[in-house]
Parts: C-alpha cells; sequence; structure tokens
C-alpha cells in the first residue's frame, strides 16, 4: 500500500517537473524569438495552448458524451465579450480583475449552455448539432445588435492584453488535468456509457439528462474560460472573430486527435495550430478550409476514430515499460 | 389588412422555398438517419450552375435549367457514392456520418469560393419583377410563381412516393432499413435515388431562390439549408407532408419578423421557434412518437 502511494507521488511528482521544465523551454523560445520568422511569436504559442483547452473541452461532448456540438465558438464569443467587458469597465488591479472575468466569462457560457442544452438534451438524436449551430449564428447576431454594450460588428478593442502566456500555459494545463480527472471518475464513466449506449445506460441507472447536461456544461465553462484568454491576448474581438469556421476548426481537431482521446486532442490542437500558421507562411492561406474538409472526410472514411483512436498517454505505464526494458525484459507482470 | 396578406404571400412563397429543400433533408433522415449538412450546399451549386450555363457559357434559359437540374441531381448522387455510402454499408455511428456531412458541407463551399473568387454574384432574372391583380391584392409575380411551382413539385413528390415502385422501396427503406434488404430492395440504390431527388428539390428551390433574392455567393447555403432542416423538424422529420407545413410556418413566421421591424432578429426568431417546438413536441407536428424497443 505504502508502495504503491510512493509510486503515484513520484509520478505525480515527475509529471509536474516535465510540465515546469516545458514551460521553460517554451519561455526560453517566445523570450529569445528564435521562431519569429515563420510566425511562432508569443501570440501563436498562446493560440495553441488557447486551442487545447479548446479541444479538449469539445471532446468531453464529441468524444466522450457522443453528441455533436457545432456552436463551441458560440460560448467562447459568451466567454470572450463577458470577460472583456469587465476588465474594460472595472479597475481593479489585474490579479483580482483577471481571474474575475475569465470566471465570469465561463460561468456566463455555462448560462447559455443551460438554455441551449435542456430543450436537446432531454432527446435522443442529433438536436444538440442543429440547436448549436443555430445558436453560434444567434449568437453573431446578438452581439452585433446589442450596439451599447458590445459596440456592434465592430467589436470591442482595448482590451488589456492580461494574457501572458504563463497564464495561458498553466491554464491550459490545468483544465487537460481537471478534464482527464473527470473522465476518470465515476461521472466520466457514467457520461462515457451514454456513448456507448444510451438504453443500457439508462437501466444501470444512468440519470440521461443530468449526465448529458453536466458534460456539456462543463465544455461550455471552458469554451468560455478560453474565450476571455482569446479576447486578452490579442486584444480585439469581434462578433465574425467566433463564426462556424472556428467552430468547425475546433471540431476537426477533436475528430483528427481521436474523439475519446485526450491525448490526441492535444496533439491535434498543435497540430492544426502549426499548419495554418505554416501555410499562411506559404501563402498558402486560402486552401486552409479546403485542406480541413478533406481531412475530415478522409478520416471519417478510412480511420473513424481519428489518429489516436481511445489511446491515452501515460506517464506511469511509460515510466514502468522503461523500466522494465533496463531490466532486460525478463519480468512477466 | 391587404399590407398583412402580401406579408402573408411573401411568407408563404419563402416558406415553400425551405419546404423544396426540406423535404430533401426529411427524406434522407428518413431513410439513413443523417442529417445531411451538405445539403444547403447543393442549393448554392445549383446557383452556380445556372450561373456558369447563363452569364458564362450563354446558354438560352431552356437548356440552363434542365442542365442545371440534371447536374444538381447528378452531384447529390456523387456525393452519396462518394463520401455516404461506405458508412452507411458499414454501419457506423452516427456522429461519423455528421461529420462526413459537414465535411462535405465545408468541401463544397471552399470549392466554390476558390473557384469563383468573387463575393457575390448574378445573372438575369428570368420572372419579370411586377406584379400581378389577385381577387384585389397585387402580390408580387415571383411570389407567387414560387408558391405555385412549389406546390406542384410537393404533388408531383407526394403521388411519387405513394404510387410508384420506387417510391414503394423508399417507403419500406425509410421503415426500416434492413428488413427492406432482406425483401430484395436495393437499399443502396434507393438511398442514391433519394439523394438525387433531394438535390433535384434543392437546384429548383435554388432557382426559385434566386429570382426573389438575386445574389449568389458560396457560403449562401449554410443559413438557408439550416432553417429548412428547422423546418423539417417542426413538421416531424421523415414526414413529407411536415416537410410542406415546417417550412411554410417558418417562412410565414420570418416575413412577419421582418415586416414588424426586426429583421435582424429573424434568425433568433427561427431557432426560437425550433427550441419551443423541441420542449412541447419534439417528434414535430406530423412525426409519429416511436418508441424504441431493446
Amino acid at each position: 500500500m505504502d508502495k504503491l502511494r510512493k509510486k503515484r507521488l513520484l509520478n505525480n511528482g515527475i509529471a509536474i517537473v516535465l510540465v515546469i521544465v516545458l514551460y521553460v523551454l517554451l519561455e526560453i523560445l517566445i523570450r529569445t524569438e528564435l521562431l519569429n520568422p515563420i510566425g511562432f511569436t508569443s501570440d501563436f504559442f498562446k493560440k495553441m495552448f488557447i486551442n487545447i483547452i479548446l479541444a479538449v473541452s469539445l471532446n468531453l461532448v464529441t468524444g466522450f458524451l457522443g453528441q455533436l456540438s457545432l456552436g463551441h465558438a458560440g460560448f467562447m464569443s459568451v466567454g470572450a465579450y463577458t470577460a472583456a467587458l469587465i476588465t474594460i469597465h472595472a479597475d481593479l488591479p489585474i490579479y483580482i480583475e483577471f481571474p474575475l472575468a475569465l470566471l465570469a466569462g465561463g460561468l456566463m457560457a455555462v448560462v447559455f449552455g443551460l438554455i441551449v442544452g435542456i430543450p436537446c438534451l432531454r432527446l435522443k438524436g442529433d438536436y444538440l448539432a442543429i440547436l448549436t449551430l443555430g445558436f453560434g449564428e444567434i449568437i453573431k447576431v446578438i452581439m452585433t445588435n446589442l450596439k451599447g454594450l458590445t459596440n456592434g460588428a465592430s467589436g470591442l478593442n482595448a482590451i488589456p492584453s492580461y494574457s501572458k502566456f504563463g497564464y495561458v500555459y498553466f491554464i491550459s494545463i490545468l483544465t487537460v488535468y481537471i478534464i482527464y480527472k473527470f473522465i476518470k471518475s465515476r461521472h466520466g464513466r457514467a457520461v462515457i456509457s451514454i456513448r456507448e449506449n444510451e438504453i443500457a445506460a439508462e437501466s444501470c441507472g444512468v440519470n440521461l439528462t443530468y449526465y448529458k447536461l453536466f458534460a456539456f456544461l462543463i465544455a461550455s465553462f471552458f469554451a468560455g474560460i478560453a474565450g476571455g484568454l482569446y479576447a486578452h491576448n490579442i486584444g480585439y474581438i469581434a462578433p465574425k472573430t467566433f463564426d462556424y469556421n472556428y467552430s468547425i476548426e475546433i471540431l476537426i481537431m477533436v475528430v483528427l486527435g481521436g474523439m475519446g482521446s485526450i491525448t490526441g486532442s492535444v496533439v491535434a490542437a498543435c497540430a492544426l495550430t502549426i499548419i495554418p500558421q505554416l501555410l499562411k507562411y506559404m501563402n498558402l492561406g486560402q486552401y486552409q478550409m479546403l485542406l480541413y474538409s478533406i481531412i475530415l472526410i478522409a478520416i471519417m472514411l478510412f480511420r473513424p476514430y481519428g489518429l489516436m483512436g481511445k489511446y491515452e498517454f501515460s506517464l506511469s505505464k511509460l515510466l514502468n515499460k522503461g523500466k522494465r526494458a533496463s531490466q532486460g525484459g525478463t519480468e512477466n507482470e | 389588412m391587404d399590407i398583412f396578406i402580401l406579408q402573408l404571400i411573401n411568407g408563404l412563397s419563402l416558406g415553400s422555398i425551405y419546404a423544396l429543400v426540406a423535404l430533401g433533408y426529411s427524406m434522407v433522415y428518413g431513410i439513413v438517419k443523417l442529417i445531411n449538412f451538405a445539403h444547403g450546399d447543393i442549393i448554392m451549386v445549383s446557383c452556380f450552375t445556372m450561373y456558369t450555363a447563363m452569364e458564362i457559357a450563354g446558354l438560352p434559359l431552356l437548356v440552363s435549367i434542365p442542365l442545371t437540374l440534371i447536374l444538381t441531381a447528378v452531384l447529390g448522387i456523387i456525393i452519396e457514392k462518394l463520401a455516404y455510402d461506405r458508412l452507411i454499408s458499414k454501419g457506423v455511428e452516427r456522429i461519423s456520418l455528421l461529420i462526413t456531412a459537414i465535411g462535405v458541407s465545408i468541401f463544397l463551399q471552399s470549392t466554390f469560393q476558390l473557384i469563383f473568387k468573387a463575393d457575390s454574384l448574378r445573372y438575369q432574372a428570368f420572372l419579370p419583377s411586377k406584379t400581378i391583380s389577385l381577387f384585389g391584392i397585387e402580390p408580387s409575380l415571383k411570389s407567387v410563381v414560387t408558391i405555385i411551382v412549389s406546390l406542384v413539385l410537393m404533388l408531383a413528390l407526394t403521388l411519387f412516393v405513394k404510387l410508384t415502385k420506387v417510391g414503394k422501396a423508399m417507403r419500406a427503406a425509410s421503415e426500416d432499413a434492413s428488413a427492406a434488404k432482406l425483401m430484395g430492395i436495393n437499399t443502396s440504390n434507393v438511398v442514391a435515388f433519394t439523394f438525387a431527388i433531394g438535390s433535384l428539390l434543392a437546384a429548383v428551390a435554388g432557382i426559385l431562390y434566386f429570382e426573389s433574392y438575386p445574389r449568389i455567393e458560396p457560403y449562401m447555403g449554410g443559413m438557408l439549408g439550416l432553417k429548412a432542416f428547422v423546418a423539417a423538424v417542426i413538421g416531424g422529420i421523415g414526414s413529407i407532408p411536415g416537410a410542406m407545413a415546417g417550412g411554410l410556418i417558418l417562412g410565414v413566421a420570418e416575413a412577419m419578423t421582418v415586416s414588424i421591424g426586426l429583421s435582424s432578429y429573424s434568425d433568433a426568431v427561427v431557432f426560437g421557434i425550433l427550441i419551443i417546438m423541441l420542449v412541447l413536441k419534439p417528434s414535430g407536428l406530423f412525426g409519429k412518437n416511436i418508441r424504441e424497443k431493446v
């Protein structure tokens, strides 16, 4: 018992050290501006980690719950506007104002998630896809028309740039950790059972609507947080920033990485931030959506579970394997 | 009062376009349980085909229209065979089919965006924009023609599904695809045929839509298709009269929203109706409430 605990502690320690080492490496890369010529600036790295938050949270709905959501950017928009309005109008020090704004953005996204989720998650079928798609469009209309608050189509600018790379990095690591823990928990298993078979799950006592809504709201919350980070990174948001194409981009990250694999989402989010940047660098930016559509169709036809399938990267397994390999592979466990 | 009736006719005309598109969604959903997200983009393709035939190739109207209809129907079959057929016959999860449909939709949009770079194109509308007098009110010729053409097509479709052998096969496949297969119906061909009919109706809808809203752009199909799908859900998905009723209701609701000066919220009204419908009667107006058996 004690040995097991020690081992777990060691693994956690190694994980934390790795996270910090990666942070230091990336921070050095950003500070020294080594990759700036091809466009890998600090904005780029921040966008990458924001995309990780978005992809992992959407994977909870699409991969683990098995419901298609096409309005993830809409929740992001709600979070972005809420957070930006708070930091613009409130005059508080950054370390109070910024967390408060992000949290408020996340919670506002949850409120909208409730409005969208309750009518359609009670039902079987693909209603969530339709309603979230409509929601993404409506949010754009609302943000454009609430001119007094959101400055209409021209958008909000002069948002303070609070999103330092460190914040974005650690919030995204925290998001991945929380969602991973959720999946591994009792509740996470209930969510996965709904994906596998709704009827069987219901007959085992899983409250379908409750868990569907639960997963959907967690995803909305993190989308809202990501929106807040996004707004304070770019410093400018407009209703059309968070359009249908953005939602699709996030969906492609989930599908490419593997529906039901958090590792896959993280890898795909990085890849799909790097690829458009390289396309832009090579002046092929206009082919981005075409490329995405072909990726989507090809994956569904030839590898429906994405690149990673349901595989999860696990540090302890890797360490065990390394240990066994160093012992000559004689031990059979 | 006259203005009210005029708006009603405008709404019915818009609604009958929705209904034509909704029929395509509804029939496909009835058989393969797929929301064909690319269906809206078929409308866009038909408009661009008309543009190419009329403006670029300079063909006369009576050649352009049949050509557009045929090409669009063929496109529907090609999409079904290339993208969906493999997945449907493998029996994959529904979500994979949905994602493929989204992929096809973006593919069509971005391809046409790359080919026809311009933001919005137009060809010479063939119906004159004048009004006709009818029982003391004066609706525009375009909306009356739209309503009549749609009604005729819907009637023809209903008769087709009721009376012909292919129609019978379609009904059988939509009731129970695997049982239909056992009875010797080639369901794969039936699905392809359904896509062809759906695309044909969408092409007609596209041509009619252009007459009233003469702008062609690569993304025009998105919202139009989405609203048509909402119409199909409101009417009860899988039901042909339902799609018609849903389309007309939606069109009238939208026209009324515009006429009271809230035009920028008309999209929101459409989805508001959908939410209310899903809360009150999820199976739709004409839908059957089927119990799931284990």
